[in-house]
């Protein structure tokens, strides 16, 4: 009892020590990644990026004078210990968490940090359910969701592939490639209703052989073949197909390929469509004479050896966030620093840019974020497939509006629909 | 249905049975003789699938000619039973055949747990994709599909090889025949002078050097990354199971089983694709609690 009692009052007495404090030592951030599992292809490199972007702030005199310390936790573990490792660290004084990569994960940490009333940004996981489904305070998301990224590949889709007949879907059998398939399902329907859906094979998640499903393509001939795939699974179904001739016989479309180009080599051929989930690209067309941008992808090679991918610039998106709103915040109030609830408060409409175009937060939280595509060709000048017909998309038009549901809305867009969309061309 | 499919199907399965046989003969030899249920087979796998990358890497990048990482794949299974099995046998398990079933599963697991970190030390966690011996051997067509030499013919006939071949030790070598007295009866073998221990000590090099073959014939075909281990353990169990605990011709015989049921699922309904193995499995172990080639055997007590 005397324990409890003592917990309690030290419960209450934390938040206003933190309160009366001016000037904080360091803006301590947890950040939740993949460092261990399929999925570490993408945590890892987020954590080299967001170590060396921390030292960039740093180095800069840190978010409004004060330093960034970030701590790591892996989302690899599994849930129990993430939560665990999660709430440890906000119980020792997180002030913000970026957190996490898996959906799954997603949606268990946003009523969590809406419990342990910690602002936490949901920086690289893709389902669009949880503002659709709940309202959060605490909660925001500097990305966009599995809807707009799945529209815009149907809008590339259409825009450079107009006239094909068929298609056939090889997704992982997890809640990503049933949830990407049935948007992308739903949005082709709504725009092009003619189009027959041959195939529909979810080979389950990590799967090392994809051969029955490449005969069986092979036997089917469809005109597109989409995989939302990703890490080793799309690596192994692009290769084993690139062997088999599918690659010559099938557009493939693949919305997750640009974090798999430099691995695939000279696999992935010319002329298939990837997609980046969101406006990333080493090579960001918009952004490679920009100095902030070179300066860092020369850091990144450097550090890891290899081109940033997507994961990358989603950690740029976050940490742009957070120290976005701390500016803010601290210009609103003018003098001493800012409460919590102030930060809070500038979230709300707040814009910010990473690697990418400026992202920003609608008012359910959710981040509006331009989407690029474009299509693999490979040039000869790297070992590895580039982009070509780059197509830049507005976020906001992508995005479906507050309050309605992904699948619901996608589902009643009118065939045309893709003539009305903002887009920037570039040829490579 | 129409028979071209059919027959798309029978390849299907035919090139992906030979490679689950593989792997399954190396763990149902070792259970066969030692009775120890080897979970770190499926680190023998993933090893040898990695170290053949690996050499195959060295071999292209050195300018050697490519034919050479054929025998990369036969100097990573060797690698992995001698310089891994041998001392895993003679350290560790040598020290737990008399304690309870449990101990040896918990001990085995924990070496396959090791040496998971232990290829992420080495190998890092992206995925590596090797397929210099796949592409060598160039695509055949089928159908109007196209298959791989690799998955369609070789790896179907190292399969048949390698049954053939062990079927030949087993019965008709010296060694062979110390392995099947010493599975019959351990205490006989050793009344007449066999060493045991010697015995073991070489099943156990021979099967994890044949789980190393499988990942080395397996690694041209897939990306190679942290996690193929578990995988193909699960599926081994599955297919020894099935077949009877130290039957190789029962694996033989399962792993096309399974290998087909799993094509044809994919043909038929894709959605049960992942469930057939075991579908499989459940079917026989109702009707034949000891695994289609397993005959009843008197309880240790």
């Amino acid at each position: 009892m005397k324990k409890l009692l003592m917990a309690t009052a030290a419960c209450i007495t934390l938040p206003l020590a933190a309160f009366a404090q001016d000037k904080p030592d360091a803006i301590k951030v947890g950040v939740t990644a993949f460092l261990t599992g399929p999925a570490s292809v993408f945590g890892v490199p987020a954590k080299d990026a967001a170590e060396i972007m921390a030292e960039q702030i740093n180095e800069a005199g840190g978010i409004q004078g004060v330093p960034l310390e970030l701590t790591f936790i892996d989302e690899g573990a599994g849930t129990e210990v993430l939560t665990t490792e999660y709430r440890r660290l906000v119980e020792n004084g997180a002030d913000a968490m970026l957190a996490a990569i898996s959906s799954g994960n997603c949606k268990t940490i946003a009523p969590l940090a809406e419990d342990l009333k910690v602002i936490n940004i949901m920086w690289d996981c893709g389902t669009q359910k949880i503002f659709e489904e709940d309202s959060y305070k605490y909660v925001f998301r500097s990305q966009a969701h599995a809807g707009t990224e799945m529209l815009a590949t149907v809008a590339y889709l259409l825009k450079t592939k107009p006239d094909f007949k068929t298609i056939a879907v090889v997704n992982q059998d997890y809640a990503w490639g049933r949830d990407s398939w049935d948007i992308f399902s739903a949005a082709l329907k709504a725009l092009r209703p003619d189009v027959e859906v041959v195939g529909e094979f979810f080979p389950k998640f990590g799967s090392p052989d994809f051969s029955t499903e490449i005969s069986r393509l092979q036997a089917l001939q469809p005109d597109i073949i989409l995989s939302t795939s990703w890490g080793g699974d799309l690596d192994t179904f692009v290769q084993q197909a690139a062997q088999r001739g599918l690659t010559e016989v099938s557009t493939f479309v693949l919305p997750l390929a640009e974090s798999s180009l430099e691995r695939l080599g000279s696999s992935l051929p010319s002329g298939h469509i990837v997609g980046a989930r969101g406006d990333h690209y080493w090579n960001h067309p918009e952004r490679r004479d920009d100095e902030d941008f070179k300066t860092f992808m020369a850091k990144f090679e450097e550090k890891t050896g290899n081109k940033a991918i997507y994961p990358v610039f989603h950690m740029s998106q976050g940490l742009a966030a957070l120290e976005a709103a701390y500016d803010k915040a601290a210009e609103t109030k003018g003098e001493g620093w800012p409460t919590e609830d102030e930060i809070i408060a500038a979230f709300a409409g707040l814009e910010f840019q990473g690697l990418g175009r400026p992202v920003t937060l609608r008012e359910d939280h959710q981040g509006v974020e331009a989407q690029l595509l474009g299509t693999s060709v490979q040039a000869g000048e790297l070992p590895f497939a580039t982009l070509e017909n780059i197509m830049i998309f507005d976020g906001a038009e992508l995005t479906t509006p507050v309050g309605e549901e992904s699948v619901a809305w996608v589902g009643a867009l009118q065939p045309g629909w893709v003539d009305t969309l903002t887009v920037d061309t570039y040829e490579n | 249905m129409n028979l071209t499919l059919f027959l798309l199907a029978l390849f299907d399965g035919i090139a992906y049975a030979a490679l689950v046989f593989i792997v399954a003969v190396g763990l149902t030899l070792i259970f066969g003789v030692m009775r120890i249920l080897n979970v770190a087979h499926g680190s023998f796998y993933a090893v040898g699938a990695y170290l053949t990358a690996s050499l195959t890497t060295f071999i292209v990048s050195a300018g050697l000619p490519p034919i050479f990482s054929f025998p990369c794949m036969l100097i990573s299974a060797v690698l992995v039973g001698a310089v891994l099995g041998g001392p895993i046998e003679w350290l560790l398990l040598r020290r737990i055949y008399h304690k309870p079933e449990v101990l040896q599963l918990l001990v085995t697991f924990a070496i396959f747990m090791i040496l998971e970190d232990v290829q992420r030390l080495v190998w890092g966690t992206q995925p590596i994709f090797e397929s210099t011996a796949l592409q060598l051997l160039g695509t055949v067509r089928a159908f109007s599909v196209n298959y791989t030499v690799y998955q369609l013919i070789l790896l179907p006939i190292v399969a048949v090889l390698l049954l053939f071949g062990l079927r030949f030790f087993l019965r008709r070598t010296l060694a062979g025949k110390l392995i099947t007295a010493t599975t019959e009866d351990r205490e006989a073998a050793q009344a007449i002078g066999i060493d045991a221990d010697k015995v073991f000590l070489l099943t156990f090099i021979v099967g994890a050097g044949l789980a190393g073959l499988g990942g080395a014939l397996a690694s041209p075909t897939t990306s190679i990354l942290p996690g193929i281990g578990a995988d193909m353990i699960v599926l081994s169990f599955a297919v020894v199971a099935t077949a009877g605990l130290g039957q190789i011709e029962g694996a033989a015989l399962t792993a096309l089983l399974i290998g087909l049921g799993r094509s044809f699922a994919v043909y038929v309904w894709p959605e049960t694709q992942v469930l057939v193995p075991y579908l499989i499995m459940v079917a026989v172990l109702l009707v034949r609690p000891e695994g289609l080639f397993g005959s009843p055997a008197a309880r240790k007590i």
